[in-house]
């Protein structure tokens, strides 16, 4: 079974060969067919090896297979090979799952556009490359898979580049990933520097030896990766830009796949973050609860239905950081699945919505939606409480997880934990009302008081032109709908992963056993502890729901109260992050720009320049006269002369 | 006068003769008093060799002088056949008029 | 005695026959004083004991070269007067004044500081060549040398006379096609130089 590993990368990115060979020839929908049939055999293959993954002994669930010497240099080598344990198996399950559901999704979606095709090129290129990272064996494998991610997620998200926005959201997704980059590029040169290779097999077993210096180190520089990937703050403000890509494509990449790259590294280099200095998890902790608090407290005041998820993404995945900071691995890849089926399912909801909308994106201009799409609405709905955090949907379970992880650490995070999950649970709740529930609002006129026009009540950006009097919002086709159903499942039963009612429900925690080393937090806490915790989680969604209800369903009160407008600007930090790239960083860089072209360029001209000052110098000599050299000849030999009676005479 | 006729004079006499066939090669302008110049050049070498011959006792000094004498003749042959086909094309010329590798 | 006279008029005839080569206006001239010198040089090897070179020099030197050179003249019609005075290459003179100096200099210098001891300018090791001998004939010596030590040499002067032979046959033919001249680069003061010689 090992020799077939290559081919779970393999497929997709056949897939988007094909696709640049012959995809225009193809046409719609012959090319989403194809794309997603290259898709569904990755995932057919990921349940071939999970199976035979799970037939082995607990503590051989390793299956490897190195194709070829990638980079033969030297004392320093680099292979192509695929290492294939527990953890990777998880997420080349939902990565290639998810995946293909947001394949055939995309056939609805995409229809009708002129590049139908170069879409599904990009999309299994973006598979084939976040399999690459997920299954390579070694640092530099996984580094050549994110690189990719994030050049397909370039690609994707200014897709329709024809607007100067797309465009720049992508190069700004780009550029604010390279900074991470940086980052794990200087890990793995301290990580070379350190054990001589980038094998995982040889860097995670001998981790134990690391001095904690060099451990915190390159943990502290994994972590910076991370936090470009994973959208942390500071480097989060990709992500809401990069929802002007197509719906999809927020799908795949912001909930579901690329973004929890960050994750996956800081879980997989798990056992150099336990050598670090004990600050590290700490720092790693208390950002990521910082950025699930920010961006939740952004997420209560936007309008736009994407945004909102967007915001909620990196607040979720903050939540996740914070489960890696207190050593709660397990609670943070569960997580990172009930993330990816619930917040897939709530895109691609949106999406549809868009679609049947007629392409309207702000929720106020939205309402009452439940009556004209009724599959969208009673999928999105479960999608709702299960980021909300109603048990028993997936939701709960995970972010419950993370939860009692954070207690044991710290109370302080703990509260700022259970502040993002009563803002995430209203904001939500805010979104599921405005759209799908009260009057419909998108053939009213702007002015008038917020008993006729519910819009006018609402703060925000300017009010997008009402729809034509007949507009009928309507249900997407099946082949939208159906991914949504199936994702709608899986936000239901997910939790049953990893229940925490007894130990032999620890699905998921003894299933990453193997990976984890035998790191990773184990709860100490009593079991009336737990409930109780529980309990006021549950209680903190409910309050948000509750609020919610009251602002948006039951219209009491001014929402003009909550939603602040420095919150809907995001407290001023994308813009801040402008003003100053485009006033002291853009001198800075016209500086270094100068330097460059003056100093260095002018080091390399100058010495050509130099060379034809003296070839023009020197070239009076060769005069053509014979008299001329016959002297020199004469005047040479005569200096030879005199150095060989100064040596041999005197 | 006891003056007695040692080698070093017959040293500073090639000497004095190298030299000033050396200048001359330099100063002269007609192809064919230079070629004359290197044969005064080389007619210096070859008394200082003789000379070196007869004081080390060593017969191989005149070998060489006999090989100069050689070489001699065919550089002149050769020199002349330049001459005369450069002579032929330019009328006149002298040394400084063949400029044209002029860099 | 007989010694010191024979140098002092041998090289009396060599050094005025040098001078006249170089101060010559009239190439023809230049070649009398050539001839002059050879034959100054071919009495001081008699003095030296070298007999067989003194018989070659005056047979080849002075009986060939000189003749040859005086044809070319002859044919070319190049026994015009040349401007020795002055000097178009800036420099040249001075120069070769320099060259002159320091050659003389340096050689005189080295001979002094010799002192006629022949074993201080031998810087390598001696040639495991023939010795001189006084009593047997200069010539049976030399030849002998010539045919058992230096015989490859011998055969590689016999290879180059030929080529010198067809390289001067071949350098003298007419040429049947000739390509025209580049245009030659223009110096004002040799420009001036032509002038005169031609005139």
């Amino acid at each position: 079974m090992e020799e077939l590993i290559w081919l779970i990368p393999a497929l997709p990115l056949a897939g988007a060969l094909l696709l640049v060979v012959a995809g225009r020839r193809l046409g719609e929908p012959v090319a989403g067919l194809v794309a997603t049939g290259a898709t569904l055999g990755s995932f057919a293959l990921a349940l071939g090896m999970f199976a035979n993954l799970v037939s082995l002994d607990e503590h051989e669930r390793i299956l490897t297979q190195r194709l070829f010497t990638w980079v033969p240099a030297g004392s320093f080598s680099v292979d192509m090979g695929f290492l294939l344990d527990p953890l990777a198996m998880t997420m080349v399950l939902f990565v290639t799952g998810v995946g293909a559901l947001i394949h055939i999704y995309s056939i609805g979606y995409m229809h009708g556009d002129p590049r139908f095709h170069q879409f599904f090129l990009y999309l299994n290129l973006f598979v084939a490359s976040m399999l690459l990272l997920v299954l390579g064996d070694n640092m530099l494998l996984t580094f050549l898979g994110w690189e990719g991610v994030g050049a397909c997620s370039y690609l994707l998200i200014s897709f329709w580049f024809e607007e100067e926005a797309n465009a720049s959201a992508g190069k700004k997704a780009f550029v604010t990933n390279r900074i991470g980059d940086w980052g794990f590029m200087v890990a793995m040169f301290f990580t070379f520097t350190t054990f001589g290779t980038l094998q995982y097999a040889e860097v995670l077993t001998g981790a134990s030896s690391l001095a904690e210096t060099t451990a915190t180190a390159i943990a502290l520089l994994l972590f910076v990766g991370a936090v470009g990937k994973s959208a942390q703050i500071p480097l989060f403000i990709w992500l809401p830009d990069a929802m002007a890509g197509p719906t999809p494509v927020s799908a795949l990449i912001h909930a579901a796949t690329m973004v929890t790259a960050g994750v996956f590294l800081m879980v997989r280099t798990s056992p150099i973050l336990v050598e670090a200095a004990d600050w590290v998890p700490t720092t790693i902790a208390t950002v990521g609860a910082l950025t699930a608090l920010v961006a939740a407290t952004i997420a209560v005041a936007q309008n736009d239905i994407k945004k909102v998820l967007a915001y909620s993404t990196v607040s979720q995945l903050g939540y996740m950081f914070l489960a890696v900071g207190t050593g709660a691995y397990v609670a943070a890849i569960f997580h990172m699945v009930t993330h990816a089926f619930f917040k897939a399912l709530l895109f691609l909801g949106s999406g549809s919505v868009i679609h049947g909308m007629g392409d309207e994106q702000d929720m106020r201009r939205m309402g009452g939606l439940r009556r004209f799409m009724p599959v969208t609405a009673v999928t999105f709905i479960i999608g709702w409480l299960a980021i909300a955090g109603v048990p028993p949907l997936a939701g709960f379970w995970s972010k419950d997880e993370i939860l009692l992880g954070a207690w044991e650490e710290s109370p302080v995070l703990w509260a700022m934990g259970l502040l993002t999950a009563l803002l995430t649970a209203f904001y939500m709740s805010r979104q599921v009302f405005l759209t799908f529930f009260g009057e419909p609002r998108w053939s009213l006129e702007g002015d008038g008081d917020a008993a006729v026009d519910p819009a006018a009540g609402m703060p925000g950006d300017e009010l997008p032109e009402p729809k034509p009097a007949g507009f009928h919002p309507h249900e997407s086709p099946w082949s939208m709908t159906m991914p949504l159903v199936v994702l709608a499942f899986l936000a239901v039963v997910a939790g049953g992963l990893n229940l925490p009612f007894s130990k032999d429900l620890h699905f998921l925690e003894s299933w990453l056993e193997p990976s984890l080393f035998g790191n990773g937090h184990h709860s100490t806490a009593e079991g009336s502890e737990k409930v109780a915790l529980a309990v006021v989680a549950i209680a903190a969604g409910l309050a948000g729901i509750a609020g919610a209800a009251v602002l948006y369903l039951k219209r009491r009160g001014r929402p003009a109260t909550v939603e602040a407008a420095v919150l809907r600007r995001g407290w001023y930090i994308d813009s801040s992050v402008t003003w100053f790239m485009g006033g002291p960083g853009r001198a800075a860089f016209d500086a270094v720009a100068w330097f460059d072209r003056t100093v260095i360029d002018g080091a390399v001209n100058g010495v050509g320049a130099a060379v034809r000052l003296v070839g023009t110098g020197v070239r009076p000599m060769q005069s053509g006269y014979v008299r001329t050299y016959a002297l020199t000849l004469g005047l040479g030999a005569l200096a030879v002369l005199v150095l060989v009676l100064s040596r041999v005479a005197i | 006068m006891d003056l007695h006729v040692t080698h070093a004079w017959y040293l500073v006499l090639g000497a004095l003769l190298f030299t000033l066939g050396a200048v001359g090669v330099v100063v002269r302008r007609n192809p064919l008093v230079m070629l004359m110049c290197v044969e005064l050049m080389l007619n210096a070498v070859n008394l200082t060799f003789v000379t070196f011959s007869r004081m080390l006792g060593d017969v191989g000094g005149q070998t060489i002088v006999f090989f100069v004498l050689v070489v001699a003749a065919a550089e002149v042959v050769v020199g002349l056949g330049i001459t005369v086909a450069l002579l032929r094309r330019l009328p006149g010329a002298t040394a400084d008029d063949v400029s044209y590798l002029r860099g | 005695m007989v010694e010191l006279v024979t140098f002092a008029i041998a090289g009396l005839v060599v050094l005025g026959g040098a001078v006249g080569v170089i101060t010559s206006r009239n190439p023809v001239h230049a070649a009398l004083s050539l001839v002059a010198t050879l034959f100054g040089i071919a009495v001081l090897f008699i003095a030296q004991e070298a007999h067989l070179l003194a018989a070659v020099q005056v047979i080849v030197y002075t009986g060939a070269i000189v003749v040859l050179i005086l044809f070319v003249i002859m044919l070319l019609g190049i026994d015009r007067m040349e401007d020795v005075m002055s000097e178009p290459l800036r420099g040249q003179r001075a120069l070769a004044a320099l060259l002159g100096v320091g050659l003389l200099g340096c050689s005189g210098l080295l001979v002094w500081l010799a002192d006629g001891d022949a074993d201080r300018f031998v810087t390598g090791a001696r040639a495991a060549t023939a010795a001189l001998d006084q009593d047997e004939a200069n010539i049976a010596q030399v030849g002998r040398s010539l045919f058992t030590d230096y015989v490859f040499a011998f055969e590689l002067t016999a290879a180059l006379l030929t080529i010198a032979v067809i390289g001067a046959v071949v350098l003298a033919k007419r040429p049947t096609d000739l390509a025209p001249l580049p245009e030659r680069p223009v110096d004002p003061a040799a420009a001036a130089d032509d002038e005169e010689v031609a005139g």
